[in-house]
């Protein structure tokens, strides 16, 4: 059975991991960019707006491969996943379809009038417009949420004898105790990642030597929003999902932490070791006693459970993938608080734009978010497993009776090669316009 | 409550249809009749601005599917699965055809997806043809064999032809003769209706002899509509069933045959009204197939397994009532966004600044 879902858990792993390389950017960028509109109503400096119009190229080049990637995803539901819409659609059909309703429509009305309707607009009216944007990509992003909430932590349901699911609470599919504290940490996480790609950007321009002008602006804006973005993806955002892991999944807690036995009298937490899921233990483990039972109940004895007190049969799937994952998200966002904490401290010192090593550490950060922001997808999703529904529906009980894995082979690789264009495509004109610059008098 | 949704989605679908049609068939225009750049340009400002919104309508129309009718939902994208995996490569073809071709300003990089924006559109026409023919003349739900179902009864899988290519062989395909020609059939409609929307939007220099394309085009419509008609029942034992039942149904088809008539006289017209006839082709001629297999949304074609219909397919009661609330709030304040949309765009588009990078 589990062999019979490969290809489809496979195709859906790997058309999200593409598709998500995009909205995260969206997100985060929609809201920079309303930022420079607006101090350029604000002050009328010309700069801003100049700013505001080269993010809106990558932006629009960003949107159009969210989108493109993005149709599929809501296909796969019905053509890989056939039994798990059938018995949930009464649930998440309803944020699914609001989605399409209330932020899609929002998003793609308002993009083409914000990027073609400047001068037909005026500047007030294309600010506004610019902040639709924004709020229909945000919008999406809460009921994506909501959606995935309810998967981790299904509420306001019940289960007829035929095993299908029915909503008896519309209210709770929105005061899920799971929601806020994911949308909040997603949506500061692509702020993250908006930030460094920004200012990575700037500090390319200014190591380049050319539109360093703008190159300060860029790195400024960024490191202002990275560090405060970074923060709040730590705390409280990330505080409160853990929390809430350890309170409703706490098998899903001990494998993260890699916690392999209870400990008594305060849990250590792991910084670096290797799963070895034969002999339930760590290799090679680096540990700091007593921070992890700190970090969970704000008591430095607090008992933490270990896998050992959990039946295996409710083990996640592949536990080392997701304390690699974990752990790679952490180490990260760790790393993201210090550099861009650093990139304050000598912007505050008038330093910044003269120091080369930070400058070049900005630069070649700009990947890193995208992987932090990926692997915190993966804690969860893997996190999840076995189940689609957690303690409920499990993942083999979800996909299409009909369809053979030798069809979803046959997409999954289309997906691949196609996906593969895409991803070439969009690194060459994006490398193209960050090459061309922000400078209107060169055309 | 389900007729609510019924005709909610019944009219979504509708309205992707009129839209996203005239981006399908100004694709197949700048495929077919744009020999310039100058000309291939302006038909891709006509849509520019627009088609991505237009095609929200498919994915909010796939979102309320899921929503109301989670079981046709699940049935349907599972058993029809490579198609409509195509149809989605298609879609990112077209999309990435028409956003990217302005980034470079090199001949090689816009022909490469000039065409891949017009090939695509008339392939996605073609295919949205051949869905609606699967759809009427229904699949073997349960994959029923000597009289006995090998799947559960709303479950089906059909593989993308066979054979024989017949619409009535015992194991079905997407494609048969039936379906393909509903397929030609949406190729012509959608081509006279991109074609009448670049000449209402555009002062192109084709605008002539687009008029003179949709005139002839018009008669192989009208050829091809007929013979459909006559064909019909071969694929479904009674169709005309609903209509007799309830005589006011035939205002779709008059509507569909008035948009035709109206068609000829495209020449004399003003620019915007051969796209206002094309669209009542649509209108009346989707509306009507849909409401001839009523109440059935999938029909089975054996006699094991009942057809898939608006009251077994839908989710429960009380989250389809609740959902009226927030579909009122959103249609309201979708329709807002499309008139807004359509003030700052409106009449001719030839002066916005799309594409230039």
């Amino acid at each position: 059975m589990e062999d019979m879902i490969f290809y489809d858990r496979m195709q859906f792993a790997f058309t999200i991991t593409f598709h998500y390389l995009f909205p995260q950017l969206t997100m985060g960028l929609s809201l920079l960019i309303v930022y420079f509109k607006w101090q350029y109503l604000r002050t009328q400096k010309e700069s801003f707006n100049h700013a505001a119009k080269f993010w809106m190229k990558i932006f629009s080049l960003n949107f159009v491969m969210g989108v493109v990637t993005g149709i599929p995803m809501e296909f796969q539901f019905g053509t890989n996943w056939a039994k798990f819409s059938e018995l949930t659609g009464g649930v998440i059909g309803q944020t699914l379809a609001m989605e399409g309703m209330f932020s899609f429509f929002l998003e793609s009305s308002f993009l083409g009038l914000f990027l073609f309707g400047e001068k037909l607009l005026g500047q007030k009216l294309h600010f506004l417009t610019g902040f639709l944007v924004f709020l229909g990509s945000w919008a999406s992003g809460y009921l994506i949420i909501a959606t995935h909430s309810w998967m981790q932590h299904p509420v306001g349901y019940e289960i007829l004898e035929n095993g299908k699911f029915v909503l008896n609470n519309f209210g709770a599919l929105f005061s899920n105790p799971w929601l806020i504290p994911s949308f909040l940490h997603n949506q500061a996480a692509s702020l993250v990642t908006s930030s460094f790609v920004m200012a990575a950007v700037g500090a390319f321009y200014i190591l380049n030597k050319k539109e360093a002008e703008f190159g300060k602006l860029f790195v400024k804006t960024g490191v202002y929003f990275g560090l405060a973005a970074s923060l709040f993806v730590a705390f409280p955002s990330g505080d409160m999902l853990a929390k809430n892991v350890v309170k409703y999944q706490p098998v899903t807690f001990a494998a993260m932490e890699g916690i392999f036995e209870t400990e008594k009298g305060g849990a250590e937490i792991v910084l670096i070791g290797q799963p070895n899921i034969l002999e339930k233990k760590l290799d090679n483990k680096i540990a700091v006693p007593g921070v992890l039972s700190f970090l969970t109940h704000q008591r430095w004895n607090a008992t933490i459970y270990g896998l050992n007190e959990f039946d295996e049969k409710l083990y996640p799937t592949n536990i080392a993938g997701l304390y690699y994952a974990y752990h790679i998200m952490v180490g990260l966002g760790t790393i993201f608080i210090g550099l861009m904490g650093l990139s304050l401290f000598f912007l505050i010192r008038k330093k910044l734009f003269s120091t080369e090593w930070i400058l070049w550490s900005l630069v070649f950060a700009l990947p890193f978010p995208y992987i932090a922001n990926i692997s915190g997808w993966y804690t969860a999703e893997l996190g999840r497993q076995p189940w689609l529904v957690y303690n409920l529906l499990r993942t083999v009980e979800g996909a299409s009776p009909t369809v053979s894995s030798g069809n979803t082979l046959f997409t999954l690789l289309g997906f691949i090669g196609l996906y593969f264009l895409l991803g070439m495509l969009f690194l060459l004109l994006a490398g193209k316009i960050i090459k061309h610059g922000p400078n209107p008098q060169i055309d | 409550m389900e007729i609510f949704w019924y005709i909610a989605l019944l009219f979504m679908l509708t309205v992707y249809l009129v839209l996203e049609g005239y981006d399908f068939g100004a694709g197949i225009v700048h495929l077919l009749f744009a020999k310039s750049e100058e000309d291939k340009k302006m038909i891709t400002k006509s849509i520019g601005p627009f088609w991505d919104a237009n095609e929200v309508w498919l994915i909010a129309s796939g979102g309320v599917l899921f929503f109301a009718f989670p079981t046709l939902y699940a049935s349907s994208f599972s058993g029809f699965y490579l198609p409509l995996i195509m149809i989605l490569w298609l879609l990112i073809f077209r999309a990435i055809g028409l956003e990217l071709y302005g980034f470079v300003n090199n001949h090689l990089w816009k022909s490469i997806w000039n065409t891949s924006f017009g090939v695509a559109s008339l392939l996605l026409a073609l295919f949205f043809g051949i869905a609606l023919g699967n759809i009427v003349r229904g699949v073997n739900l349960g994959m029923v064999e000597n009289g006995v179902s090998t799947q559960e009864a709303h479950y089906f899988f059909l593989p993308l032809w066979n054979s024989t290519f017949s619409p009535q062989a015992n194991h079905l395909g997407v494609i048969d003769w039936f379906t393909v020609f509903l397929g030609v059939i949406a190729v012509i409609a959608l081509t006279i209706h991109g074609a009448n929307w670049v000449i209402y939007k555009t002062s192109s220099s084709l605008n002539q002899k687009l008029k003179k394309v949709v005139f002839i085009m018009n008669f192989a419509l009208l050829a091809f509509v007929i013979v459909s008609l006559l064909v019909w029942h071969y694929i479904q034992e009674n169709p005309y069933e609903n209509f007799n039942n309830h005589p006011w149904l035939w205002i779709f088809p008059v509507i569909s045959f008035a948009g035709i008539f109206g068609l000829f006289k495209v020449k004399s017209y003003k620019d915007g009204m051969g796209f206002l006839f094309s669209t009542l082709f649509l209108v009346g001629g989707f509306v009507a197939s849909a409401v001839s297999i009523f109440p059935k949304m999938l029909p089975s074609t054996n006699e094991v397994n009942p057809s898939l219909t608006l009251y077994n397919a839908s989710a429960h009661e009380y989250g389809l009532s609740i959902g009226v609330f927030w579909f009122v709030i959103a249609f309201a304040l979708v329709s807002l966004y499309f008139i807004v949309q359509h003030k700052v765009f409106k009449g001719k588009m030839d002066h916005i600044h799309y594409g230039d990078h």
